[in-house]
């Protein structure tokens, strides 16, 4: 997490042991990371965890309390918003409502020195225009505006800088679900095309999952593990990342066995499992307490008595009764009551020959290798 | 219920509708109305201490009022940094200033003014000698009208422009200066546009206000008269149909720019905005 990539030139941002304090509160506290040359980086993590805070440090909205912040390899301590080389798209756009869809996207430019010339900017509007796909609003006030196109006006704005770096904060927040899918796929390939650092604040995991590089997941003010979406699903660093990236079972309880590789913990109702570390994951050795998690479409189900091929691998069955199902397109997702456990989702494809029903008993089970041993927080 | 809300209207206008009624009256009796006529437009219009007034009025309405917009607008924008209690203090202070009588105050700035002039007099002969002469370079008329107004000018403006700085989208600046603007261009091609219909309408304001002012006047114009005051004279010598057509043209330039400011500070705030 503190490999800062300055040293070989790679790094846009760098965080190195930043905190910013508003009176009591850590907004963030003592956050180090480094974000690669044209990736698309996201943070995540619910409200109030510091993500927009994160943001106005390098916009430069903010100064750090202790520690740096570095764009492209250059110290932006006491250096102001507008010198710094970055644009931000906003929350809420903030469009300014007394020019039109040409001047905003212009003003950038204008406060250039020497300003560019009015062929030139208008030559730069026009293509601008072009890559958001508004061409032909030049003149369009911006309070007329659909919210998406809005957002289309906010990123031009800001593109048209060529910035190092582009922040966007929950830009798709105010936007429906389709057109959100819609501008989702629009961002990734216009970063693609002009190869800009992208930063994303989001607390929309599906659209942290499937847009970033790499995701930052943060908690009060801390960044509690950076990596791929991949490495976040397959290795989360504790629960909280796993239940924060994708769905998962929890079944915490204490640790009575604990190595090299893996954990066996007995939960409150007495039943004793076994799971492995995730890849690089911290051991639960000399831990009182863990959790061991299972993804709903780890968690095979069927309907007893006879066991399905391969359940004898299985290292926990289970009984239990179907009491709500949710149709997911091509998935389908069901939430049974166990005694041992509560509430347990499952997740299993379509094809699934099986109709089952809530009400259904039915019984369950997962491999051992299916399971992560977490620690608990 | 509703004749007795009638009553109130007429009860409240009834008073100056006679007034605008009877300074087209071509007779002279207030009592009864021999048809319509402009004479007593004409007669005012040429009454060489009308058109003194008159000046005198503008002046102190330009004056004042350019000069409380000015520094008005300043101290809002300046106000809007302040955070915590000092600023509630302040806010509450100023919402005072336009709730206190006029009486107090053009008691109150006719001592401060009278003092302050006396120190300034001192000050300025002591720096430029060519000042020095039998009459102090500051004293009551053009200059005490024109501070008191202003004082009270700068209350209104300050709320008005204050409440439409509040009201501002605070990442409009931020935007701003993310596209590279200094602050100053900020301030000129973001915060000015924004406000500026608040600032025009604070200038409106305070220019009806003075226009209108009798009370404050009274205690610090000296020897100059405003209008206000030179109507307040005349009426001692009896109300002539003169007396309402100067009425009836301060009442209605007082409207049309009242009008004014309430269009501009509705302007200012009914934007059509879609998410
Ligand atoms: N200007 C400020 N003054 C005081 N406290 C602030 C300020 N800005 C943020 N905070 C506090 O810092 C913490 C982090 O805020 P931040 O806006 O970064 O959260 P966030 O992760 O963006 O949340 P959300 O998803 O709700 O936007 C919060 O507790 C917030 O109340
Ligand atoms: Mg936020």
């Amino acid at each position: 997490m503190t490999a800062h990539g300055a040293a070989n030139g790679t790094a846009d941002i760098e965080f190195i042991d930043v905190s910013k304090h508003f009176g009591a509160i850590a907004a963030v506290d003592h956050v180090d990371f480094a974000i690669a040359r044209g990736s698309f980086m996201s943070f995540l993590g619910p409200s109030g965890c510091g993500k927009t805070t994160s943001l106005r440090l390098i916009a430069g909205f903010e100064q750090p309390t202790t520690g740096d912040v570095r764009i492209a390899g250059t110290s932006m301590v006491g250096v102001p918003a507008y010198r710094r080389p970055v644009n931000m798209v906003f929350q809420h756009y903030a469009l300014f409502p007394h020019f039109n869809v040409a001047d905003n996207i212009a003003y950038g430019l204008r406060q250039r020195r020497p300003r560019p010339d009015r062929a030139e900017i208008a030559r730069q509007v026009d293509a601008t225009l072009d890559l958001v796909r508004l061409p032909g609003f030049h003149a369009r006030r911006v309070w007329e505006l659909s919210g998406g196109q809005q957002q289309r006006v906010a990123l031009a704005r800001a593109l048209i800088n060529r910035p190092t770096v582009l922040l966007l904060d929950e830009p798709l927040a105010a936007l429906d679900r389709k057109l959100r899918r819609d501008m989702q796929i629009e961002l990734q390939n216009l970063q693609r095309e002009v190869g800009i650092t992208f930063v994303l604040v989001t607390h929309d995991q599906e659209e942290a999952l499937s847009m970033s590089d790499t995701i930052a997941i943060m908690r009060d003010g801390r960044v509690i593990q950076i990596g791929s979406p991949r490495t976040l699903y397959d290795a989360p660093a504790n629960r909280y990342v796993a239940g924060f990236v994708g769905e998962s079972n929890f079944f915490p309880g204490e640790v009575v066995a604990a190595d090299e590789r893996g954990a066996t913990l007995k939960t409150a109702a007495g039943v004793v499992l076994s799971a492995p570390y995730p890849p690089g994951g911290a051991t639960l050795v000399g831990t009182a307490r863990g959790v061991i998690a299972v993804r709903p479409e780890m968690v095979a189900m069927w309907v007893g008595p006879d066991d399905p091929d391969g359940a004898a691998e299985f290292s926990c069955r289970l009984g239990g009764r179907v009491h709500n199902r949710i149709y997911l397109g091509d998935q389908t997702e069901y939430s049974v009551a166990t005694d041992q456990f509560g509430d347990v989702l499952v997740r299993a494809a379509k094809a699934s020959a099986l109709e089952i029903g809530p009400g259904q008993e039915v019984r369950l089970g997962w491999r051992q290798a299916s399971g992560l041993a977490l620690v608990d927080s | 219920m509703r004749g007795y809300a009638a009553l109130i209207y007429v009860f409240l206008y009834a008073p100056i509708l006679l007034i605008v009624v009877f300074s087209f009256n071509s007779g002279f009796s207030a009592s009864d109305f021999k048809g319509v006529s402009f004479k007593w437009y004409a007669k005012a219009a040429t009454n060489t201490f009308v058109i003194d007034a008159v000046v005198n009025s503008l002046i102190v309405a330009a004056s004042s009022a350019t000069l409380a917009t000015v520094f008005g607008t300043m101290a809002a924008l300046a106000l809007q940094r302040v955070k915590g209690w000092v600023r509630t203090v302040f806010d509450g202070l100023i919402y005072v200033a336009i709730m206190v009588p006029g009486i107090v105050i053009g008691i109150s700035t006719l001592i401060a003014l009278v003092s302050v002039f006396g120190l300034l007099n001192t000050a300025l002969v002591a720096l430029i000698p060519a000042l020095a002469g039998p009459e102090p370079p500051l004293a009551l008329g053009f200059a005490s009208l024109i501070a008191a107004h202003t004082l009270f000018n700068l209350a209104l403006v300050i709320v008005i422009v204050r409440a439409r700085i509040a009201g501002m989208d605070r990442s409009l600046i931020e935007a701003s200066a993310d596209l590279y603007a200094t602050p100053w261009r900020t301030f000129r091609q973001v915060t000015l546009p924004q406000i500026l219909p608040a600032v025009l309408a604070g200038f409106l304001l305070g220019f009806t206000f003075s226009l209108d002012d009798f009370v404050i006047a009274f205690f610090v114009a000296g020897s100059k008269t405003t209008l206000p005051i030179f109507v307040f004279s005349s009426i001692r010598r009896g109300v002539t149909p003169e007396i309402n057509a100067i009425g009836t043209v301060v009442l209605a330039v007082s409207l049309i720019l009242l009008f004014g400011s309430q269009l501009l500070l509705r302007r200012g705030h009914g934007r059509p905005r879609r998410a």
